[in-house]
């Protein structure tokens, strides 16, 4: 059940996309999520499709692995492609009892969930080809200038790191706990709300203890080897920026700028909506 | 009465292209009051294996029967067997999760379907035969000590009354007193309550000590299932799998060589004993 959701997995490859410095993949990753904001035409649509499809290609992620990490989502993405559809007013296309289908609404829901799709799409391909530990790299160095108005970058990147390092082992830990009280006749699937929440105490009691021993034991290990926050520590793996590093954001800004023309253009065409 | 696979298999991870078969071809019946060890490298299938005699595992091809009644059949009472089937993991105690001892020994039996008076006079039967006394029943299960908790992790599925008992490591990560305390009660559960138990563990010379017979795992498959002696003189190919023969067994071939005529099947340290004394007595000399 837990092994389901992909968003947030690392996909092992290696491509040109794994190799960019994190820094650069989260820069782009803002920037494509904002100008899916602000854009509004069928070109600008048009353009973030095909950005994505060639960035996914070239990442060498497969599609279908991708689109998994789609299925958890998928309630909320069909609640706001309805809302849209029957609350937009315009032109009534069909009417039964009190809710009604406007021209407008359908084309608004239409592209609401296509850009929701590119939206999730396209934040998910972020950490399928970073590794949790690259990505508070990045962010910890992108948000290096922080720390002149006393705000514990380094630590709330640790504090992120560990809790991502964590998810493995607990979701093991709770498989163990799990068949352990099966194992006792302990009784999961059945029942109704009430018995099944009960039927988690179980689970869950041990699951917390084993939580806090664990981060007992890390806390005792890190304190073991002098850890002692940021001051005066360095990288074993510093993050320097590489000429292709240096051509993906100029790719970024291009990005962006066509965006920002595309949009103009359309909108003076009245191509936009 | 007895436990019986048929060709059982357990494929991980199946229909992807990083399935494998964790256990294949599994052939085996354990008859009521037998000792069993089960030894294996790490990863060689021991665990999976084990899963599956209490059905928390179901094999993906080959079938199991258990009392003559398929396991596999639709509409099986899984319950019931894992109420027969009892089965203690590594680490028991990381399942400790009540507010009171006796609490959290009653679960088993509860979800049996016992009444509270009647799953407690079955957690108080089993904390006995744990070894656990009194003053400890309405105390928290986490203010015990690490054996402590084994013990009452381990009266958790005794309290089910079981009449096959699986054990996997029960002595992992206890001292030296802990460990002996814990594979004395199981060998008196054997001994006195015709339990039959089934051992996995890392210790030669436990299962030489107490099984009465010795399943070897490697890789999958079931390699070796026989008697300890018989099984021990397969030296050689238990340390390709990574395994050995108990050290007793190493001390008597060393001793051959030297020239003192001991039996080479002694494989616990009262055998040996009495090999030694009684070649050194006889000057039983090559």
């Amino acid at each position: 059940m837990m092994r389901d959701i992909t968003i947030g997995q690392y996909y092992r490859a290696d491509s040109p996309i794994h190799r960019l410095d994190p820094r650069v993949k989260i820069a782009g990753t803002f920037i494509y999520m904002v100008s899916l904001f602000f854009q509004k035409s069928i070109l600008t649509y048009i353009l973030a499709i095909l950005t994505l499809v060639i960035v996914v290609k070239t990442s060498k992620v497969p599609f279908s692995f991708m689109v998994r990490g789609l299925k958890p989502i998928m309630f909320i993405l069909l609640f706001s492609v309805l809302i849209n559809m029957f609350f937009v007013p315009g032109e009534i296309v069909a009417k039964f009892w009190i809710f009604k289908i406007t021209k407008e609404g359908m084309i608004q829901a239409g592209f609401m969930g296509v850009r929701l799709i590119i939206l999730i799409l396209g934040a998910s391909l972020l950490t399928l080809t970073t590794t949790p530990n690259q990505l508070t790299d990045g962010l910890e160095k992108m948000f290096g200038c922080l720390k002149k108005i006393k705000i514990p970058v380094h630590e709330i990147a640790m504090m992120m790191s560990i809790a991502l390092r964590f998810i493995p082992i607990l979701t093991e830990e709770t498989d163990k706990i799990m068949k352990a009280q099966m194992a006792r006749g302990a009784d999961l699937d059945s029942g109704n709300l009430i018995q099944k929440i009960k039927s988690m105490i179980p689970i869950l009691v041990p699951l917390f203890v084993a939580a806090i021993r664990r981060a007992n034991d890390l806390a005792m290990a890190m304190e073991s080897k002098c850890y002692n926050g940021s001051d005066g520590r360095t990288k074993m793996k510093p993050l320097i920026y590489t000429k292709a590093d240096k051509g993906a954001y100029l790719m970024e800004a291009a990005f962006l700028a066509v965006m920002i023309v595309l949009s103009v253009v359309s909108h003076k065409a009245g191509l936009s909506f | 009465m007895s436990i019986k696979l048929e060709h059982l298999s357990h494929q991980y991870a199946q229909n992807s292209a990083s399935s494998f078969y964790a256990i294949e071809d599994i052939n085996l019946t354990i008859e009521k009051g037998e000792f069993i060890g089960l030894i294996g490298h790490t990863g060689s299938g021991k665990s999976t294996l084990i899963q599956h005699l209490n059905g928390l595992l179901k094999g993906t091809e080959g079938s199991y029967f258990f009392d003559g009644e398929d396991v596999y059949a639709e509409g099986y009472n899984m319950k019931k067997l894992r109420s027969k089937v009892g089965m203690s993991f590594q680490y028991p105690e990381h399942q400790l999760f009540e507010v009171t001892v006796l609490k959290d020994v009653c679960f088993g039996p509860m979800n049996m379907g016992l009444s509270e008076e009647e799953a407690i006079i079955e957690s108080k039967k089993a904390l006995e035969a744990v070894g656990l006394a009194e003053k400890y029943y309405d105390k928290s299960p986490f203010e015990l000590s690490g054996g402590q908790k084994r013990r009452v992790a381990i009266a958790g599925v005794l309290a089910m009354n079981p009449e096959y008992f699986i054990l996997d490591e029960p002595t992992a990560g206890l001292d030296p007193v802990g460990r002996d305390r814990i594979l004395d009660l199981i060998y008196n559960l054997y001994k006195e309550r015709n339990m039959t138990i089934v051992l996995v563990s890392h210790s030669m010379e436990d299962v030489a000590r107490y099984a009465n017979r010795i399943l070897v795992m490697n890789k999958g498959h079931l390699m070796f299932d026989d008697k300890p002696v018989e099984v021990f003189r397969h030296k050689k190919e238990l340390e390709r799998m990574g395994l050995s023969a108990p050290e007793t067994s190493y001390v008597m071939e060393e001793l051959q060589k030297r020239g003192l005529s001991v039996n080479q099947d002694a494989i616990t340290m009262e055998q040996a004993c009495d090999s030694i004394l009684e070649a050194l007595k006889e000057g039983k000399r090559l």
